[in-house]
Parts: structure tokens; C-alpha cells; sequence
């Protein structure tokens, strides 16, 4: 393998690890403020429960956000040169604001969120909350301004290979911007639902049936019940605003070679790439073309048109970007089964928790992690989807990466690899242990013997 | 350098020093947490916990400066930030997988069940010493010009022995200040035991450093520039015989003075970042990229300058906000 694809997996191995942690602060740090403030109104216990028990996940999944996070600010000068010197004068700027702007937000006062209820007074307990989520949002905000300004960029001007910004205003609110945003923010509030719900769920199970479970519980449901169908609308337009923008995208994840229509809607299929043709098509006749067209006779282009006459290929590997189109809209589905089921369930004649049985449970369990394999899809459809582009119609991958022996990356690579198979498995593990311990009621801090010189007692971040 | 007042020279030179202020807070901050990981096999599982909460508030924004830094170099000069970066590949991964394993210690060694906390005490303590070493070998790299030799490497090998040890005397220092009692005392000895890792640290680079390049042997030793480098020299001998002398005294009745030492530390790395500097200046690559010819577009940089002047101020308000409500002995760290 050569330094391209290998960095190419390097790169992708690492932004998917770090995906996974923001995906959950983004949202969970507005969950907590929901239970805290819920709290504040009201006075119940039960809210506070719920806060200090997510706290830790949230905690947690902060610290892995900001270890990978910072590897990835290496990334790019590492593994991708070409990128900073062709774009560096857009991305720049647009990575210091995030910088500025969001993580020093975020990391000083999640010191005082999570170590400063006892030292400072509630509500700049509860401000500090805030701007931890705020920031969070931020950190979200710019990254996916730059994100999608590599899909739709505009508001630049090429001199000498290099581009300059000449719009900021253009460069921020780029075509797709606030499509992937908001389909970003709410695909991490269904992550976080239905990690809140299994493991609520799970604490149900074995017997764990405090107040603060039931309230966790029954906000994850409703909250994944009410925002499922605005995912689904807002990922039907984005693949709209995708179609117009990077008609080779979609064209991939329909699967479709030929520009025609009446053009199914693909179940099933083995893309071939070197056949240029599907093999065991499954398929809804015309509805692709409902969907993106709105008529069943509507013409969807197809991949053919994105070969250059000299055979060069400008569209992406279909399998892939097909596929993992597919994974995500399936977990969607899914989704929307599961929290309408359940919440139906709680719905009759008002039983709440109570009326959700063992399957309804386990099938809650099930789907902790669903939003994470959705989000890893999603983003694999995205960011696959653009290549051979790595800044559509501007910059190529294969101009970006670095000059690094390959042997060099493949090491690297798989020290990488290992040590994120460890964290993944500690971080599952470490939450459903939480949750465990949290059911048998034992204590909450570390509360060890007392050693024969300690002055007060330190308990470290419980 | 009289033409201040074109954009295209001012604008790299603020970006150079805005740059250089975020690498020395970060080599403070962050200093003195990873210091605190390098003296972890020396301390009991109390004391641990002890030191750890010192720390646990700041250790994330400490971090952010290298961020920061980073963020400037690849925003600023973006040239450089490629050379540099994929120059030390190598060091940088090491770093990179310290950084994370250390980072995601401080949670699970609280949050794991308890036979694995020795474990990721472990993890915090190789994380930490991963992340200073790496970035010691990477500091003589970077004053050796960048090229892979034998002899840059073994330069570089010192230095991070050096670094390291510098490192764990400012932890030392911090934990001096954040405790009180035995592990007071205990920190006043690993002090005096690092102390001269920052010693022959800064001797060792400051031997090197002229004969890098003709150039910089010229702005040390020709009349009358050796003039402007000469106060460092005489400080830095001073704060060295200050700090040594109180540490053979320490604890004062009352912890009289107890942040004393952090202090001097700290005013020693200024010292010994700004020779640097001054040697290093106009150079980012040294002696193959100048700031200016490596620095992005005018327009971009002032877009970004905007912002800095805004919301530099801020940030550092609110840090000086969190240290303060964190003042004083370091103790129970619970979530409520
Ligand atoms: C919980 C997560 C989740 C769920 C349930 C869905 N998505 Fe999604 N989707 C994402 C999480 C996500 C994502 C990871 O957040 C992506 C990657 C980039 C982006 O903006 O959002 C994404 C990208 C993405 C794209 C790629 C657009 C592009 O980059 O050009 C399309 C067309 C859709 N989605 C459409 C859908 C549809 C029709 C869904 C209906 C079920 C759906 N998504 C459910
Ligand atoms: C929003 C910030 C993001 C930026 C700036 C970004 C940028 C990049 C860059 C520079 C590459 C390298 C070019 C290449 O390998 O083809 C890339 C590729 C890739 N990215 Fe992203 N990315 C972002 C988000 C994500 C996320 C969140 C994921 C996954 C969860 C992701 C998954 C991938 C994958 C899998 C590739 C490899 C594609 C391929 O090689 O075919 N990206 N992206
Ligand atoms: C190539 C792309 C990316 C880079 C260079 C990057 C860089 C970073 C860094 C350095 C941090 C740590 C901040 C700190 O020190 O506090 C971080 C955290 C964060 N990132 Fe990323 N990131 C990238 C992609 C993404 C994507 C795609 C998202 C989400 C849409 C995201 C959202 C966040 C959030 C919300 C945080 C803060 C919360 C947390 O740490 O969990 N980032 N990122």
C-alpha cells in the first residue's frame, strides 16, 4: 500500500474515533442543563440524580473528545500538507475561531462545571454548564463551516494555486453548511437519546428503579421520538441540496450509472466499479426519483457522466459511499420503530416506564450505540462521496498528502489502531459498569481506607 | 525591519510573537501537569490521588495552548507547519498517543472498577512521560535544524532527557504550592533532585545553539549584540541560586511563600525561551524558512487578528477566573 491510502486510512481511522466523543458532548451537555435547570424549578432530587450520573459520562466521553481532538489538529500538517498550503488562507482562519471561540470555552469551564458546584455559587454552577454546552455547539459550528465549505466552496479566488478568501460571509453560510450542521447537532441529540435511554433501560433491568432512571429514561424516549422524523425530513434535503451541489454523490449512493429516468430506489446491490454495473439489484421501481425529482419520470444523473473522455474517473468508489448511505438510512428507520414503539407503549393509559416490556427493554439496550454507527455512516457517505476530491473541483487528495514513507504511516497506523481498540473497549465497559454500580446503590465517590499520612482526603474525579 | 508598517511584515511578526506566548504559557501550564505524571511512581496511591486533584481542573485548558499554538502555526505559517510537522513525524505520533493516554487516565483511574486504577495510574504515568520526552527530542530537533543525523538525533535524545526532568521540577514545584505535610516535603525533595535537569537542560541548548548556524554565533558573541542576551545568562543564575536556596529551607513556618518556587521556575523558562527566541528570530524553520516568507495571506491573518484581540483577552480572563476559584490546597475533587 502507498502513502496515500495509508494516510488516507490514518486520517479516516482517526476522525472517526474522535467523531464519536463530540457526538455526545455536543448533546449531552444540553441534557445536563436540561436536568439542571429542571431541577432549579422544581427542587426534585430525581433531576439531580440524573445530572450526576450523566455527568460522569459526560466527563469521560470530554476527555476522549479532547485527547483525539488534539491529534487531529496535528493531522493536517502531518499527513496533509497540500491541504494548508492550496486552502490554508480559508481553513485558517476558520480553525483559530474554533480554537478561540470554542475549545478554551469548553475546557475552563468544565473545570468549574464538573469540580466547582461546592466552591461557587449555583448559578455559576449552572452559567458554567451553559457555556460548556455552548461551546461544544461552537466547536461544531466552525468545524462544519470548513467541512462543508470543502464540499460547496465559494467566496474564494484561486492566485498562483493558492486560494484567497474574497467573501467571508459567502465562505461561513457556504451552500450546504446549514444542512450538514443541523443534521450534525440532531444526529448527536438521537446518539445521546438512546445512549441515555440503554443504559437507562439497563439499569431498569437489573433492578435499578430510582426516580432519576425513570426520568432519564422517559426524556430519552420522547426526546428520540420527537427528533427522529425532523432527521429524516432534514436528511431527505439534504441529499437534495447534495444533488445539486455534488450530483456524483449522489449518483453513488443510489447506485445509479446511467443518466435516466424512472430510476429506482436500490435496496440491494453489489455495486462493481471495475463492471461499471450493479449485480443483484433489489429495488422500488421509480421512487429515487420521486424522492429527488418529486416525479416518477424525473432524470437522476448517473455515474457515466463523471468519466472524463480520457477514462479519467471523477466520482467516487461506489460500494462504499451505496453501502454506508444505506447503514445510516436504515438505523434512521430503525430508530423511528424503536422510540415510536416505546413511546406508545408509555403512552397507554399513562403507564409510563412501567408499561414497556422486557423486549421493548433490551431492544432499548441494544441500540445504546446506534447513533454512533449512524453518525460513522453518515459521515462515510459524506466524506468517501467527495473523493477523488478532497476540496470538490479545487483540490484533489492525492495533491494534499505529505511526503512520509509509507512504512512510517503503517506503523504509526497501527499504534494508533491499538490504542483506540483499547479506549473503545475501556469507554463501553467503564459506562455499563457505572451504570451497574450506580444500580446496587453503592456509593458513588472512590471511598478507600485512609492512609497513615494523608492530610484531607483527596477523592479524585469520582 | 523598518517597514513595520506594511501589513505583510507586522502582521507574520504579531502572529510569530502571538505563537511564541502560546508555546511558553503551554511549556508552564502544561509543564507542571505533566510534571505531576512523571513523579507518580514516586508517590503512594493517597498521594496520588492528592497530586491528581492538584491538577484535574486545569490540566484540559493547560492542554488547549498547544492547540492554540499549533492552530497559529498551521493558520499563520502554513509552509512551516507542513515542513516542521512532517519532519517529525515520528516524535509527533509518540506525543500524540502520550497525550491520550494520560488524558483519558485522569478519568478512568476514577471511574473504572478499582483493580484496574493501578492500571491506569500506570497509563497516566507513561503517558505523561511519553508526552515529555517526545516533545524534548522534538525541541533539539527543532534547534538542530530539523535533519534526520545521527548526531541531531542524539542531541535530540539529550534534550529530552533534559526536558523531562525539567518538567517533573516545575510538577514538583506546583505540587509544593497545591499541598501541605509530608507530600509537601516530599515535593520539596523531588525539586531539589530536578532542578538540575533544567540546569544542564538550558546549559546544553545553549551550548548547541551558536554552533548551529554562523548567524547565531554572530548575535551572541559579536559586539555589541552579546549585549542584549547578556541579562539572561546573570538572571537565570540568580533565580537558580534563589531557587536552591529556599528549597533547602522548605517548608517555611505558616507555607510562607509556598508558590515561591513555581514562581522562580516559571520566570527561569521565560528566560530560557526568550534566549531562544532571540537567537531563533527571524527564523521558524530555522535557517531555511524565515516567518515572513512562510506566513499566509495579509487578509486572512488580519481576519484572524480581529478575533485574537478580542477574545485573547477574554480567555485569559476566564483562566485567571478558574485559578482563582481553585486556589489554595488542592483536596476533595467531587463532582458536587
Ligand atoms: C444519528 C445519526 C443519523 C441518522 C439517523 C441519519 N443521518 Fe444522515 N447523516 C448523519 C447522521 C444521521 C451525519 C453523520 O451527521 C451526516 C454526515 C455529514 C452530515 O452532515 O451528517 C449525515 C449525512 C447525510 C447525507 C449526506 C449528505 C452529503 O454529505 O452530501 C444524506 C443525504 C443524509 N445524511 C440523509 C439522511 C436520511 C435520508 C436519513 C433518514 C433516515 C438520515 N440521513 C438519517
Ligand atoms: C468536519 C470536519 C472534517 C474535516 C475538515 C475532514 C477532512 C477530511 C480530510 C482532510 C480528509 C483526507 C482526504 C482523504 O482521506 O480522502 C478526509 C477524509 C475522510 N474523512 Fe473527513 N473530515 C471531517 C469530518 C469527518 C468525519 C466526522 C468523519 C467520520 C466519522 C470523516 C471521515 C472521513 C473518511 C472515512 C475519510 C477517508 C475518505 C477516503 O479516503 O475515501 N470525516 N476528511
Ligand atoms: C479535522 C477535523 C477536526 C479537528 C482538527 C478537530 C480538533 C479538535 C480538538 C483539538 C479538540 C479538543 C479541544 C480542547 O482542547 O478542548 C476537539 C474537540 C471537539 N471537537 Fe473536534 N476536530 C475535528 C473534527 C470535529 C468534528 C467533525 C466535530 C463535530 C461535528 C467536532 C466537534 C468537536 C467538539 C464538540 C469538541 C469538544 C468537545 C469534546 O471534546 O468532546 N470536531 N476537536
Amino acid at each position: 500500500m502507498d502513502t496515500l491510502i495509508l494516510s488516507r486510512i490514518q486520517f479516516g481511522a482517526n476522525i472517526s474515533f474522535h467523531i464519536l466523543f463530540p457526538t455526545i458532548t455536543i448533546a449531552l451537555g444540553w441534557v445536563l442543563l436540561f436536568f439542571k435547570l429542571r431541577f432549579n424549578a422544581t427542587g426534585d432530587d430525581r433531576w439531580m440524580e440524573a445530572y450526576r450520573f450523566w455527568v460522569k459520562v459526560f466527563a469521560l466521553s470530554f476527555a476522549m473528545g479532547v485527547v483525539s481532538g488534539i491529534t487531529m489538529s496535528f493531522q493536517f500538517g502531518t499527513n496533509w500538507p497540500g491541504f494548508m498550503e492550496t486552502v490554508g488562507n480559508i481553513a485558517g482562519p476558520l480553525l483559530a475561531y474554533e480554537v478561540m471561540t470554542a475549545f478554551f470555552l469548553e475546557a475552563v469551564f468544565l473545570g468549574i462545571m464538573l469540580f466547582g458546584a461546592s466552591r461557587v455559587p449555583n448559578w455559576l454552577h449552572t452559567l458554567a454548564t451553559f457555556l460548556v454546552a455552548f461551546g461544544t455547539m461552537m466547536s461544531a459550528f466552525w468545524i462544519i463551516v470548513l467541512n462543508s465549505w470543502m464540499h460547496t466552496p465559494q467566496g474564494f479566488e484561486m492566485r498562483e494555486g493558492v486560494a484567497h478568501a474574497t467573501d467571508w460571509f459567502a465562505i461561513i453560510f457556504n451552500p450546504s453548511m446549514p444542512y450538514r450542521f443541523f443534521h450534525m447537532v440532531l444526529a448527536s441529540f438521537l446518539t445521546v437519546s438512546f445512549l441515555i435511554a440503554g443504559v437507562s433501560a439497563f439499569r431498569w433491568l437489573i433492578g435499578g428503579r430510582t426516580a432519576g432512571v425513570r426520568v432519564a429514561l422517559k426524556t430519552a424516549i420522547y426526546g428520540a421520538a420527537l427528533l427522529i422524523p425532523a432527521q429524516i425530513l432534514l436528511g431527505d434535503m439534504h441529499g437534495l441540496n447534495t444533488l445539486e451541489h455534488q450530483p456524483q454523490k449522489v449518483a453513488a449512493m443510489e447506485g445509479n450509472w446511467e443518466t435516466q429516468s424512472n430510476v429506482p430506489l436500490l435496496l440491494f446491490a453489489i455495486p462493481d466499479d471495475a463492471a461499471r454495473e450493479n449485480r443483484f439489484e433489489i429495488g422500488i421501481p421509480n421512487l429515487a426519483s420521486i424522492i429527488l425529482k418529486h416525479s416518477a419520470d424525473g432524470v437522476v444523473p448517473g455515474l457515466n457522466d463523471f468519466v472524463t473522455d480520457e477514462g479519467e474517473v471523477l466520482h467516487p468508489r461506489v460500494a462504499p459511499v451505496f453501502w454506508s448511505f444505506r447503514v445510516m438510512v436504515g438505523i434512521g428507520m430503525l430508530m423511528l420503530l424503536v422510540s415510536w414503539g416505546a413511546s406508545a407503549m408509555m403512552l397507554r393509559q399513562w403507564r409510563g416506564v412501567e408499561g414497556l416490556p422486557k423486549p421493548m427493554l433490551y431492544a432499548l439496550v441494544g441500540m445504546s450505540f446506534s447513533g454512533w454507527l449512524a453518525t460513522l455512516a453518515g459521515w462515510y457517505t459524506t466524506e468517501i462521496g467527495r473523493q477523488p476530491w478532497l476540496v470538490q473541483g479545487v483540490l484533489t487528495t492525492k495533491q494534499a498528502v505529505a511526503d512520509v514513507p509509507a512504512p512510517m504511516v503503517l506503523t504509526t497506523l497501527i499504534a494508533y489502531l491499538i490504542v483506540y481498540a483499547i479506549l473503545l473497549g475501556a469507554y463501553v465497559t467503564v459506562i455499563f459498569f457505572l451504570a451497574r454500580r450506580a444500580s446496587i446503590g453503592a456509593p458513588l465517590g472512590t471511598s478507600e481506607p485512609r492512609g497513615k499520612h494523608a492530610a484531607p482526603k483527596a477523592v479524585p474525579a469520582e | 525591519m523598518t517597514m513595520f508598517d506594511d501589513p505583510a511584515v507586522w502582521l507574520p511578526f504579531a502572529f510569530a510573537a502571538m505563537m511564541g506566548l502560546s508555546i511558553l504559557i503551554y511549556v508552564v501550564l502544561d509543564g507542571f501537569d505533566l510534571g505531576v505524571g512523571i513523579l507518580f511512581p514516586f508517590a503512594d496511591d493517597d498521594e496520588k490521588d492528592r497530586m491528581i486533584a492538584s491538577i484535574g481542573p486545569f490540566w484540559d485548558a493547560n492542554e488547549t495552548w498547544l492547540v492554540l499554538a499549533v492552530g497559529i502555526l498551521l493558520v499563520a505559517f502554513p509552509a512551516a507547519h507542513g515542513a516542521i510537522l512532517t519532519a517529525l513525524y515520528l516524535p509527533v505520533t509518540i506525543m500524540l498517543i502520550g497525550l491520550i493516554l494520560r488524558g483519558v487516565a485522569f478519568e478512568f483511574r476514577a471511574k473504572a472498577p478499582k483493580p484496574y486504577k493501578r492500571l491506569w495510574n500506570n497509563a497516566f504515568f507513561a503517558g505523561s512521560l511519553m508526552t515529555a520526552l517526545s516533545q524534548g527530542f522534538m525541541l533539539g530537533m527543532y534547534v538542530m535544524g530539523l535533519d534526520w543525523t545521527w548526531a541531531h538525533a542524539a542531541f535530540g535524545l539529550l534534550t529530552a532527557v533534559f526536558l523531562t526532568v525539567g518538567y517533573s521540577f516545575i510538577g514538583a514545584t506546583w505540587v509544593i504550592h497545591k499541598t501541605d505535610e509530608y507530600l509537601q516535603r516530599k515535593a520539596v525533595d523531588w525539586a531539589k533532585g530536578g532542578i538540575w535537569g533544567l540546569v544542564l537542560g538550558i546549559a546544553a541548548i545553549s551550548l548547541a545553539t551558536p554552533f548551529v548556524s554562523e548567524r547565531i554565533f554572530d548575535k551572541w558573541f559579536n559586539w555589541p549584540q552579546a549585549l542584549y542576551l547578556s541579562p539572561l545568562p546573570i538572571l537565570s543564575a540568580i533565580l537558580v541560586i534563589w531557587l536552591w536556596s529556599m528549597l533547602r529551607r522548605m517548608p517555611y513556618p505558616g507555607d510562607r511563600g509556598s508558590w515561591h518556587p513555581f514562581a522562580a521556575a516559571t520566570a527561569l523558562w521565560v528566560m530560557a525561551f526568550g534566549g531562544m527566541a532571540y537567537s531563533f528570530y527571524p527564523y521558524v524553520v530555522p535557517e531555511k524558512l524565515t516567518l515572513y516568507e512562510a506566513a499566509s495571506a495579509p487578509e486572512s491573518l488580519f481576519i484572524i487578528l480581529i478575533g485574537t484581540c478580542i477574545v485573547l483577552p477574554t480567555i485569559l480572563g476566564y483562566t485567571i477566573l478558574s485559578y482563582t476559584i481553585f486556589r489554595g490546597k488542592a483536596t476533595e475533587l467531587r463532582y458536587d
